[in-house]
């Protein structure tokens, strides 16, 4: 097995094992190439990429940037907050306006949910999900799963909780996917308000009790409270959060196992967690990001492969 | 006859291969005597093999120590990504040191077109500015070259036409020392 079963990245759901596993196979190879002194492949050199950021970004931005331009891509970036969507235009329309200056694929993340899905039917490119409203953030799900296995060896048979905004998270939701496609056991741990209605229907358990789902998980990945995404208030303050769900020393401390931290950024420091433990030994926070551009060189090189060559 | 009857011809058999292993050896200390300044790289997938056996004479027969040796991958620096009909799959480059300054050789089985070599010497350069570069192979396919490139060392000289196909199998991977010339 050494291509993927689809065209596009547009979530974790359209994925199979094989496909996962083929990811990370040739992330360990990219992994060795971006710690060389020269941190630069000549595959993409004839391929060229194109960064469509409907919604704000920093490190996924980023990560993406490098991980194409580490593959020798072309790259050309867009962010909607200085172009001509202010001025009306539709989203097939700028996606084939780029694409007549002859873009073979494309990274975008959109504040609406299936916004990828649809591109992906009408223009003629490979498109790369960077994250689609609440919906799905496949790399970041790869990437995470990439550091979870890197730190522990396997994710097969792993316990992990999820904690925080389940609701509005992207990132939730393309971990639960993945972690089950891996034969992981997952949970998710959050206020009520914020656990969506059916989420049993994705064969999960709840926990409402932060203390009791540390105790119980290997690893805890500390979703970001999304505050932009809240026109009403789910919990009371940030205070009240911090305390019910935070994560902080005292807490890691009270359990007698020693558990894996990880959080996709950005942190509200003191908030979903704290600075100590953020940056303590446990933490795999910046191991995350450093992988990130690893996972998203394979993701775009075995799709870049299937390009046929003109 | 007619029709595709597959056949398979040795070319070299183990003997002749053992003998082969310690005439590079011995043209190896040669030139780069005691290998301070040397480094030699396997290429891979199938030049690795030929690289762990040379390491391992110049080590136990000639009392070389302190070898430094490594595996470099090509896949990713190749020219024909998306140009073939299966996917290409990449495999482990393992080189912990660096090359600046150093006296590097490439070793590979069979030499052919020489595109894999052109790769080889692009993918080196992440790793710093060797000195010179040389070339080993075990196998060299006279007039099949693309490029302007020749073996330092050579193991065997062959003309075969460019049907044919020159396998290299070996004891630790396909059960015994033997070079075959295949015609499909």
């Amino acid at each position: 097995m050494s291509q993927l079963s689809v065209q596009h990245l547009l979530g974790i759901k359209h994925l199979n094992k094989a496909d996962i596993d083929l990811i990370f196979k040739t992330a360990d190879h990219f992994k060795e190439v971006i710690n060389r002194p020269i941190k630069k492949v000549p595959s993409l050199r004839d391929i060229t990429i194109a960064n469509l950021f409907f919604e704000n970004s920093t490190r996924t931005k980023l990560s993406f940037e490098l991980a194409e331009k580490r593959l020798s891509a072309d790259v050309i970036n867009f962010s909607a907050s200085q172009s001509s969507v202010k001025k009306g235009e539709t989203l097939i329309d700028t996606a084939n306006n780029i694409l007549s200056m002859k873009v073979d694929l494309i990274v975008m993340r959109h504040p609406n949910v299936g916004a990828c899905d649809f591109l992906s039917k009408h223009v003629n490119a490979r498109i790369v999900n960077a994250g689609d409203g609440t919906h799905e953030h496949p790399t970041q799900a790869l990437l995470d799963s990439y550091s979870i296995r890197e730190k522990l060896g396997e994710v097969t048979g792993k316990k992990i909780v999820i904690v925080g905004d389940i609701l509005h998270s992207r990132v939730a939701l393309s971990n639960i996917y993945a972690l089950k496609l891996q034969g992981a056991e997952v949970k998710v741990c959050g206020p009520k308000t914020l656990i969506p209605k059916y989420i049993e229907s994705l064969g999960l358990q709840v926990e409402y009790n932060i203390k009791k789902a540390l105790e119980w998980c290997d690893v805890a990945n500390v979703l970001r409270v999304q505050n932009e995404r809240m026109a009403i208030n789910y919990f009371p303050s940030t205070r009240e959060y911090s305390q019910l769900f935070g994560i902080n020393k005292k807490l890691l401390d009270s359990i007698d196992k020693n558990i894996v931290i990880m959080h996709p950024g950005p942190i509200n420091r003191g908030v979903e967690i704290t600075s100590d433990v953020a940056d303590a030994e446990q933490s795999i926070i910046l191991n995350q990001v450093e992988n990130g551009v690893a996972i998203r060189m394979a993701v775009i090189y075995l799709l870049a492969q299937q390009i046929q060559h003109k | 006859m007619f029709g595709t009857t597959m056949s398979k011809k040795i070319l070299l058999n183990s003997k002749e291969i053992y003998i082969i292993l310690h005439r590079l050896a011995c043209q190896l200390i040669e030139n780069h005597n005691n290998f301070e300044n040397t480094v030699l790289i396997g290429i891979q997938p199938r030049g690795i093999y030929l690289a762990e056996r040379l390491v391992s004479i110049l080590k136990n027969d000639y009392h070389i120590s302190n070898i430094k040796s490594g595996q470099l991958d090509i896949t990713f620096y190749r020219d024909d990504f998306r140009r073939r009909e299966a996917p290409l799959e990449a495999n482990k480059t393992n080189i912990n040191f660096i090359v600046e300054d150093k006296n590097v050789v490439f070793i590979d089985d069979v030499l052919f077109s020489g595109r894999s070599i052109r790769a080889a010497l692009t993918a080196i350069q992440s790793f710093g500015r060797p000195s010179d570069i040389e070339l080993l192979v075990l196998i060299d396919r006279r007039f099949s070259r693309h490029l302007p490139i020749q073996p330092d060392y050579r193991g065997r000289q062959v003309d075969v036409i460019n049907e044919e196909k020159v396998t290299v199998n070996w004891k630790e991977k396909d059960g015994k020392d033997a070079v075959y010339i295949i015609n499909n």
